[in-house]
């Protein structure tokens, strides 16, 4: 089922939580929200579910109006950050609670719920905790049983809060290429919110960037990570290198380095600031071996090169950008380089996004 | 090998077992055997007869029933005022927080003077009453109201932490589960109030068994009716006639520790099937 959200805009008291914003979720598919805290992302997904109720705007489910109706009516299944599982309840009877609770013309009979319920715990793979109480188990068991609980009521839409959020790294990393493996075979549509870019890459479909309310950024996990709308966007997903320059009808230069900037051939003597990602960087010993115009010579002041790819750390010889460069090469390339500590390096950005530094 | 002492980062284990032990000795268990050591003055038939004559059951009836049925009442508008104070936000919220605790701190007999002087026939509450043909002072309903009146913070000071505890959250996944209210009051909110309402209710009962000085101003004591055991106990000692007091005595301990432990246990049970994670 789709999920369309129009104008939404939620205030509370002088903080305004959602501004104005439009999203589609389109039917089977895993959408993120993603965004700092207090970027509104919650709020959203709770407005979504009629947990919460907006000032302005409409939530429609499958292109109709679902507005008005309460979170019982909607048919969602929402998966909570701290579980919410019922303590006085065995697993089995917290997954069959929705079903229990049904009218009775519509309850499914007891054997029926049985099964049902087995099946789904089969399918978290925890059958063999239904006798449980929830505090005998583990935070990932638990979240696996707040999944099976939601899924009981065979949801059309189902949302997750930050739901690997109060689990340790390990555990969060198995639990969401489950997550993903779960809903490639269910194909129910998901949206979820989580403040960890990392996990909004690997998992969703496509991520919603959002900050302060507003949506910065909507797009597949590669087009918001490599073709970042907003300087929000670039510094939120990823690491990323500061380079102050300017720009001036259609040219740029950062620090010694001329370059092409087709879309800002109207700026006239703008101060900007060009985005450029660890990895897309160049590094060379000598400075004629970077073909094009002009590089910037810096120092070696670190180097990490545990794993199979090194990360040096920079400083500028020209005393311009005091924060370090932090530049990212195989090992392959390390090798061939061999680069110490207080090496004199050339380094060039292979490519680079430039914004006006106003908006900044 | 078997050992009582767990390994503890806290020192002091058995210091501390051993101060606890003692204390409740001198100031629990010394008086209460007491009392027992005391009713061996009397032979058993003595003390069958005097803790079975028609007027002490009577008051025995009257002393648990009233006190059961203020327990009860308690139990549920203490669970309502309860919820009322943790779930809504009104002005004057913190003076009537403060007013449910009064019955604690005020003198029993105050209490009782003050309930008197307001049911009884001519009172302000008692005179609506009267037309009716119900008399509530100076008979067993007035007893029961007393314990009611004294009963109540117990029931409400359990609950309010525990009620304060519960995620607006494990609310939230009912609704989305497709709970209504009173489902999700009963099947949820419910179960996990129910120790601490129990542990409300053993208080408030246990407290109305003891009470006195409030009931003995609007209970009008006549025998048979409107005696408690308490007052027996009391007009047994004016009588100097101690043992047969302290028979009265060790039949109220032996009731009332009974009853307390069937709660326990009951409480112990329900508080097994809903631990706190």
């Amino acid at each position: 089922m789709s999920i369309e959200v129009r104008n939404l805009s939620k205030q509370f008291g002088d903080f305004a939580a959602l501004r104005d914003i439009t999203l589609e979720v389109k039917s089977g598919e895993l959408l993120a929200l993603l965004g700092p805290s207090g970027s509104g992302k919650t709020t959203l997904l709770r407005v979504i579910a009629g947990l919460e109720a907006a000032d302005a705007g409409q939530v429609l489910f499958q292109g109709e109006d679902a507005t008005g109706q309460h979170v019982r009516d909607r048919h969602v299944g929402f998966v909570f950050q701290h579980y919410a599982l019922f303590r006085n309840m065995t697993i089995f009877e917290n997954v069959a609670f929705g079903l229990r609770v049904r009218p009775r013309n519509f309850r499914p009979a007891g054997a029926e719920i049985s099964r049902r319920v087995n099946e789904l715990l089969k399918l978290v793979q925890l059958d063999w905790l239904a006798d449980r109480y929830p505090h005998q188990l583990s935070g990932g068991q638990r979240q696996r049983i707040a999944l099976a609980r939601a899924l009981a009521v065979e949801p059309q839409v189902l949302l997750l809060d930050e739901p690997f959020g109060a689990l340790d790294a390990r555990v969060r990393k198995e639990l969401r290429s489950w997550l993903r493996r779960l809903h490639d075979d269910m194909h129910i549509t998901s949206v979820f919110v989580t403040h960890d870019q990392e996990e909004a890459l690997e998992v969703a479909d496509r991520i919603v960037v959002m900050n302060e309310g507003r949506i910065e950024q909507i797009g597949t996990p590669d087009e918001v990570y490599e073709r970042p709308a907003s300087p929000f966007v670039y510094e939120f997903l990823g690491k990323v290198n500061l380079f102050h320059g300017r720009l001036h009808r259609g040219r740029a230069w950062i620090g010694g380095i001329e370059v092409d900037a087709p879309e800002h051939t109207e700026a006239e003597e703008l101060a900007a600031v060009a985005y450029v990602r660890p990895h897309d960087i160049h590094v060379d010993k000598v400075a004629n071996a970077l073909n094009g115009k002009g590089a910037i010579a810096a120092h070696v002041s670190h180097i990490l090169s545990v794993g199979p790819v090194v990360r040096l750390g920079l400083t500028r010889d020209d005393g311009e950008d005091k924060e370090l460069i932090e530049v990212e090469i195989s090992k392959e390339r390390f090798r061939e380089l061999q680069l110490t500590r207080g090496n004199q390096v050339f380094i060039k950005p292979s490519r680079l996004d430039l914004f006006p530094a106003q908006i900044h | 090998m078997y050992t009582f002492k767990q390994h503890s980062v806290l020192p002091g284990f058995n210091l501390a077992l051993g101060f606890t032990l003692l204390y409740l000795s001198l100031i629990v268990l010394i008086p209460l055997s007491a009392a027992f050591v005391r009713t061996t003055a009397l032979t058993w038939p003595e003390f069958w007869n005097a803790v079975t004559t028609p007027r002490v059951v009577a008051s025995y009836r009257l002393t648990f029933g009233a006190s059961f049925a203020a327990a009860l009442v308690n139990a549920v508008f203490g669970l309502l005022v309860a919820w009322v104070l943790v779930r809504y936000r009104f002005p004057g919220k913190k003076m009537v927080d403060a007013l449910v605790d009064l019955p604690f701190a005020l003198p029993t007999a105050v209490a009782g003077i003050a309930l008197t002087a307001l049911y009884a026939g001519n009172g302000w509450i008692g005179q609506y009453f009267e037309p009716l043909g119900i008399k509530i002072a100076f008979t067993p309903i007035g007893v029961f109201v007393a314990l009611t009146f004294i009963g109540l913070p117990f029931v409400v000071r359990t609950v309010q932490p525990v009620l304060e505890d519960i995620e607006s959250e494990l609310e939230e996944a009912a609704a989305t589960l497709g709970a209504n209210r009173l489902q999700t009051f009963l099947r949820v909110i419910f179960p996990t109030l129910l120790p601490a309402l129990m542990t409300g209710f053993a208080l408030a009962f246990a407290r109305a068994i003891g009470e006195y000085g409030s009931v003995i101003f609007i209970a009008g004591n006549m025998p048979m009716v409107s005696e408690i055991t308490p007052l027996l106990i009391i007009t047994k000692l004016e009588q100097y006639d101690y043992a047969g007091a302290t028979a009265l005595a060790v039949v109220m301990l032996v009731i009332s520790f009974v009853m307390l432990l069937i709660i326990n246990l009951l409480q112990w049970w329900s508080r097994r099937r809903s631990v706190l994670a």
